[in-house]
C-alpha cells in the first residue's frame, strides 16, 4: 500500500517572487523589495499605520525579532507585532506576568534535577521536549517521584509514580481540589502566604466548593489520588510544577496557568532554589521573541508599552513617539483581516494558513488583505497567498545571533552554512525594506543589534556576547556585566522586609468553564492534538528527514471505541467535527482512554487536522483551544458484502 | 531557605607523575593528573567501565596495574605512565583489539600503535567475516584454528537511513549501552548479547532497529569512541570516498526544533551538514539531543530537487 503522508520534501525558496495577473513569479530583489515597500506605503498613507500588521517569528533569532518589532513601531508607526507564541505558550506568559510581574519559567533544568517531587501537568514531555525529559529523569534516578496530569497515559505518565488521567478541560476543578485539600489538611505554608501574597481569604473561599468528591465527579480522577497529590506537592521539601499546551491550549487557558501558579503560592514552591513553575516552550525562540518586544504590549525586557517613562526612553533612542496603547495581537489581526480594518500583513516565517485553528477561516481572511509580505525558507501554503515573497535565510544555522529557551538562557547562534541562491538574511531585507520607506537602518553584525537590545533592557544589559559564548550562555535577568543572578527567579517574595518584598503575587479566583465544542449525540467523542516525537507543528522543516519512527497522521482511538465503532487499525475512517471532516487511517493506542481521541498536525497536506478543531479562544491571551474538539468517527461506506 | 547551596570547597591533592609534582583538586582521577593518556572505553559524560585497560598506569606500592580513568588520586600517590610494564600492557590491549576489530576510524588508534609498538599482523590474517555472529548462542562458536585471527567481523547494519551499525569496528566499550540506558537516554533499546569473544552489542532479538525501542537520538553515536556507529551521511561519504574532516568546520548553534534550546554542533563539509554532535560539558544538553535535533537538519539544505 503506497504511503498516505510520503510526499516530497519542501524545497528552499531561492529567488524573490511577486505576482503578476494572479500568479507568482520570479523576480530580481531590487523590484521584489520596492513592491514589497509599495505595498505597505500605499495602505499606510490611505488607512493609517493600524492597518498594517506584523507577524514575527518565534524560529528566529532574539535580534530578528527586535529589528521586526522594531521596524513596526517606528518604520510604520504600530503596536500591531505579534508572534506565533499565540497559537502555544501566551497564557503562560500572561499568567505567569499577572501574578509575579514578568513571564518567564521559575526555575532552570538544574534545578529541576535537585528536586523532590515533580508535577507534569498536560505534558509530555518525553516525547515533546526530550532533552528537558533527561533532567526529570537524573531526578527520577536520584529519587525524586512524578505525578503525570494528562488526559492520555503519554510515554512522560510511564515514568510517574501516580498518573491522574483527568477528562480534557477540567484543570481548573482539579487544581483547585488539590488547593483546597492542602488547606483543609493545614498543609499550605502560612508564612509564604502571609508574606508573599494578596487574596488567600478570597481565593481560599472560591475553591471550598470543590471537594475531592465534587472533583472526582467532573474531571474523572478519583478522590485518593487527587489528595495523594495534594498532600505529597504541599510536604515535599522541593517541587516542581512544569506544563505544556495541554494547559494553554483552552479556551480559558490564562485560567488553567493561574490555577496551577495558586498551588505554588499556596505552597511557597516558588522563589526558592528546586522550587518553582516551568511552562516548557515549544519554538526555539518563542520566549525570546516576547522578551524582545515582538508582541503588542511589550517592549524588550517586558516593558509594559502603557509606561509614559518606558515609552519615552525607546522613543528617545529610536527618534520616533510610540503609539500609548496596545496593539492587536495575532487572534486580533486576523480578525481585523476578516473586517476590511488590517490591509496589509508582513509574515515572517510563519505559516498560519495551517497553524491555526479553524483552517479556512484563516485562508480567507488572508485572502482579504490588499498587501500580503511573506518572508520564509520554504513556498508554504501561506506564502502561496502572497502578493511578493522573500526567500530567507534559515535562522538557526545560517544567520548569527542569539535565542532564548525555556530556562530564560539566552545563547549564541551561529551561523554555520551559507543560504542558498539568492536568500538573504531576514534582517537584511528588514533594513532593505525599512531604508525603502525613509528610515536609513544599518547594522554590520547581529552584536550590533544585541548591544541595542542591552542598552534597552535592564535584564539583558549584562549579556554581551563574549560573556555569553564563556558562560555558555546566561539566564535573564542579567542586569550587570560582573554578575550572574540566581537561577531562579522571584525569591524577592520571602524577604521579610516589606519593601524588599515589592508586590506580592496575587491569588487568583477561578471559575470551571468547560470546553466550548460540546460532546452530544452527534460528536460524542473527545479531540485532542498534540506533537510525536519525530515531527514538529506543520512539518515543513520535520518533513525533511526520513524519520524510521513516523508513520503519519492518524487517528488515535481506544481499543474500547475502536471495538464499539466496528474499525480495525489501519482502516481509513471519516473524522467530523462540526468545522469540517477529514479522513484518517485508524491507530489504536491501549493509553487512551473511552471517548478520547488523538491526532498530531504535522501532516496537514495529507490530513488537515486543524480544519476540525474550533476557534474558541483565551480572551486573555488569545490562544486556541486546539486541546478539546468534539467530534464524531465513522468507517467509510464499505463495499456491500465486505467486510 | 532561600539560598543556593554551593558545592563544598575542595581539598587539594599532591601526587607525582612520572616525578614531577602534580596538584588536583580531591576526587580527580589519575586520567585528569595525566592528561594526553590514551582512552578508549572512558566517556567524559558517562561512569567509568574500566573495560578496555589501555589506560594503564602503574602506581607505586600497588601490585597491579590501574585504569588512570577511573582510580582516583591520593595524597602522596606516585604515578608512572611510561615503565616497560605499562607500554607492554598498552601495546597488547592495541594488538588484540586491532587484530579482531577494525580500528581504521577510532582515533588515536593508529598513532598509538605507532607509540607502542603494537603489531596486531602477528596473531595471523584475519579470519573470515561472519554472518551469523548476532545469532550465535553460548557455546555455537567454533574455536579458531590457529592459523588466521578470529576477528569480530561481519556487515555493517544500514537498517535505516540515519545511522549504521558497523560492528566490525566495536571494541565492546559498553558506552552506547549506557548512553542508551539508564545513564541518558533510558530508552534500553541496546544491551549485551552473547558471551566471550562472542559478546556483542545487539537489539533485542537482534532485530533491525526500526523494529526495536530505539527512538533514533543517537546518543550512543556521540560517545562511541570507534566510528562503529555513525551517520549514515558519513558512511555514505566514506563509502564514495568524500568523507574528508580536514574539509570541515564544527560551528555550534541552537536547535530549531522546541524551546529547550539545546546547543547543536554542526559538521559541515562543502556547504552541507554532514554529522550533528553536541559540547559534552553544555549546561542543557551534555552531549544528549533527541532525533530532530541530531538528525533533523536536511530540510534547509533541499535547495534543489535532486
Ligand atoms: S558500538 Fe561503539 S560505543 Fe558501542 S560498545 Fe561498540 S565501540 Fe563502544
Ligand atoms: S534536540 Fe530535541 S529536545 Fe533538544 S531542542 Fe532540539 S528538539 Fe528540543
Ligand atoms: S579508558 Fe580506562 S579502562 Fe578503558
Amino acid at each position: 500500500m503506497a504511503k498516505k503522508n510520503a510526499r516530497a520534501p519542501y524545497l528552499r525558496l531561492t529567488r524573490p517572487l511577486v505576482r503578476d495577473a494572479g500568479e507568482l513569479r520570479p523576480a530580481t530583489w531590487a523590484e521584489a523589495l520596492d513592491r514589497a515597500a509599495d505595498g505597505f506605503r500605499r495602505n499606510v498613507e490611505r488607512h493609517g499605520p493600524d492597518a498594517f500588521g506584523m507577524f514575527s517569528c518565534a524560529r528566529a533569532t532574539n535580534e530578528m525579532n527586535f529589528v521586526a518589532q522594531k521596524f513596526t513601531r517606528v518604520v510604520i508607526g504600530t503596536n500591531n507585532v505579534d508572534s506565533c507564541n499565540r497559537t502555544c505558550h501566551a497564557p503562560s506568559v500572561a499568567g505567569l506576568a499577572a501574578a509575579f510581574g514578568s513571564g518567564g519559567g521559575t526555575s532552570s533544568y538544574t534545578e529541576i534535577e535537585d528536586t523532590d517531587l515533580i508535577v507534569m501537568w498536560g505534558s509530555s514531555a518525553r516525547e515533546a521536549h526530550p532533552i528537558f525529559f533527561q533532567h526529570v529523569l537524573k531526578a527520577i534516578r536520584r529519587g525524586a517521584r512524578v505525578f503525570a496530569v494528562d488526559p492520555r497515559r503519554t510515554s512522560t505518565a510511564r515514568w510517574a509514580d501516580r498518573w491522574l488521567g483527568l477528562n480534557v478541560g477540567t484543570d481548573i476543578p482539579l487544581a483547585n481540589a488539590i488547593a483546597r485539600e492542602i488547606i483543609h489538611a493545614g498543609l499550605h505554608n502560612a508564612t509564604f502566604v502571609e508574606r508573599g501574597t494578596t487574596g488567600f481569604e478570597e481565593f481560599a473561599e472560591s475553591v471550598e466548593p470543590w471537594t475531592l468528591e465534587s472533583a472526582e465527579q467532573v474531571t474523572g480522577v478519583p478522590a485518593g489520588a487527587i489528595r495523594e497529590l495534594a498532600h505529597a506537592y504541599a510536604r515535599a521539601e522541593r517541587a516542581q510544577l512544569c506544563w505544556t499546551l495541554g494547559i494553554t491550549e483552552h479556551h480559558n487557558a490564562t485560567d488553567n496557568v493561574r490555577a496551577l501558579i495558586n498551588l505554588a503560592l499556596l505552597t511557597g514552591h516558588v522563589g526558592r532554589y528546586a522550587s518553582g513553575l516551568n511552562p516548557l516552550r515549544g519554538q526555539n525562540n518563542v520566549q525570546g521573541g516576547g522578551d524582545m518586544g515582538a508582541i503588542p504590549d511589550r517592549l524588550a525586557g517586558f516593558q509594559d508599552i502603557l509606561d509614559a517613562r518606558v515609552r519615552e526612553r525607546f522613543g528617545r533612542a529610536w527618534g520616533t513617539e510610540i503609539q500609548p496603547r496596545y496593539g492587536l495581537n495575532l487572534t486580533d489581526m486576523l480578525a481585523a483581516m476578516g473586517e476590511g480594518r488590517l490591509t496589509a500583513a508582513y509574515i515572517i516565517g510563519e505559516n498560519p494558513t495551517q497553524s491555526e485553528a479553524d483552517a479556512e477561516h484563516t485562508v480567507e481572511r488572508l485572502g482579504r488583505l490588499d498587501h500580503l509580505v511573506v518572508q520564509d525558507i520554504f513556498l508554504t501554503k501561506t506564502a502561496r497567498m502572497a502578493d511578493v515573497v522573500l526567500p530567507a535565510s534559515a535562522a538557526w544555522c545560517e544567520s548569527d545571533g542569539t535565542m532564548t529557551n525555556s530556562e530564560r538562557r539566552v545563547q549564541r547562534v551561529r551561523k554555520a552554512l551559507a543560504p542558498p541562491g539568492e536568500a538573504r538574511d531576514d534582517i537584511d531585507i528588514l533594513c532593505e525594506l525599512a531604508r525603502r520607506l525613509g528610515h536609513d537602518w544599518h547594522y554590520d553584525a547581529a552584536e550590533d543589534i544585541w548591544d541595542e537590545v542591552r542598552s534597552l533592557s535592564p535584564i539583558h544589559a549584562g549579556m554581551s556576547y563574549s560573556r555569553l559564548e564563556e558562560l555558555q550562555g546566561i539566564q535573564w535577568p542579567c542586569y550587570s556585566e560582573d554578575r550572574v543572578e540566581p537561577s531562579f527567579l522571584h525569591s524577592r517574595l520571602w524577604e521579610t522586609d516589606a519593601e524588599a518584598r515589592g508586590r506580592p503575587a496575587p491569588f487568583a479566583v477561578l471559575r470551571h468553564s468547560p470546553p466550548v465544542d460540546l460532546l452530544d449525540e452527534d460528536f460524542p467523542l473527545r479531540l485532542t492534538t498534540g506533537r510525536r516525537l519525530d515531527s514538529y507543528n506543520t512539518g515543513v522543516q520535520s518533513s525533511g528527514f526520513a524519520s524510521p519512527l513516523r508513520r503519519g497522521e492518524n487517528i488515535e482511538l481506544s481499543p474500547e471505541d475502536a471495538r464499539r465503532l466496528g474499525v480495525t487499525p489501519g482502516e481509513e475512517v471519516r473524522v467530523s467535527s462540526r468545522r469540517g471532516t477529514v479522513t484518517a487511517p485508524v491507530f489504536v493506542d491501549p493509553a487512551l482512554r473511552p471517548g478520547l481521541v488523538f491526532m498530531t498536525m504535522h501532516f496537514p497536506d495529507e490530513v488537515d487536522t486543524n480544519s476540525l478543531t474550533i476557534e474558541a479562544t483565551d480572551p486573555i491571551a488569545g490562544t486556541a483551544e486546539y486541546k478539546a474538539t468534539a467530534v464524531r468517527v465513522e468507517p467509510l461506506c464499505r463495499p456491500v458484502g465486505g467486510n | 531557605m532561600t539560598g543556593v547551596p554551593l558545592a563544598p570547597p575542595r581539598r587539594l591533592v599532591d601526587v607525582t607523575v612520572d616525578g614531577e609534582a602534580v596538584r588536583l583538586p580531591e576526587g580527580s582521577t589519575i586520567l585528569d593528573a595525566c592528561p594526553g593518556t590514551p582512552t578508549l572505553c572512558y566517556g567524559d559524560t558517562l561512569t567509568p567501565k574500566n573495560a578496555c585497560r589501555i589506560c594503564v598506569v602503574e602506581v607505586k606500592g600497588a601490585r597491579t596495574l590501574v585504569p588512570a580513568c577511573s582510580r582516583r588520586v591520593e595524597p602522596g600517590m606516585e604515578i608512572m605512565t611510561d615503565t616497560e610494564r605499562v607500554r607492554h600492557s598498552r601495546r597488547l590491549v592495541l594488538e588484540l583489539l586491532g587484530s579482531s576489530t577494525d580500528l581504521s576510524t577510532t582515533p588515536g588508534a593508529a598513532e598509538w600503535s605507532e607509540e607502542y609498538g603494537a603489531r596486531p599482523e602477528r596473531f595471523g590474517p584475519p579470519g573470515d567475516a561472519s554472518t551469523d555472529r548476532d545469532a550465535r548462542h553460548p557455546g555455537a562458536h567454533e574455536s579458531p584454528d590457529g592459523a588466521s585471527a578470529a576477528t569480530v567481523a561481519q556487515p555493517a547494519k544500514v537498517d535505516n537511513d540515519l545511522y549504521v551499525r558497523d560492528y566490525e569496528k566495536c571494541i565492546l566499550c559498553y558506552k552506547c549501552v549506557d548512553a542508551c540506558g539508564e545513564q541518558w537516554q533510558n530508552t534500553f533499546a541496546i544491551g549485551v548479547a552473547g558471551r566471550g569473544f562472542d559478546a556483542r552489542i545487539s537489539t533485542e532479538h537482534a532485530a533491525p532497529l526500526p523494529d526495536s525501542a530505539c527512538v533514533y537520538c543517537g546518543n550512543c553515536i556521540e560517545v562511541c569512541p570507534t566510528g562503529a556507529l555513525s551517520f549514515k551521511s558519513e558512511y555514505d561519504m566514506r563509502a564514495e570516498g568524500t568523507w574528508d574532516e580536514s574539509r570541515q568546520d564544527q560551528t555550534t548553534t541552537i536547535c530549531t526544533y522546541c524551546g529547550v534550546g539545546c546547543n547543536l554542533t554542526l559538521h559541515v563539509q562543502d556547504n552541507e551538514i554532514v554529522k550533528v554532535s553536541s559540547p559534552h560539558d553544555n549546561p542543557v544538553t551534555h552531549g544528549n539531543l533527541c532525533v530532530k535535533g541530531r538528525f533533523g537538519f536536511q530540510h534547509v539544505q533541499n535547495r534543489t530537487r535532486g
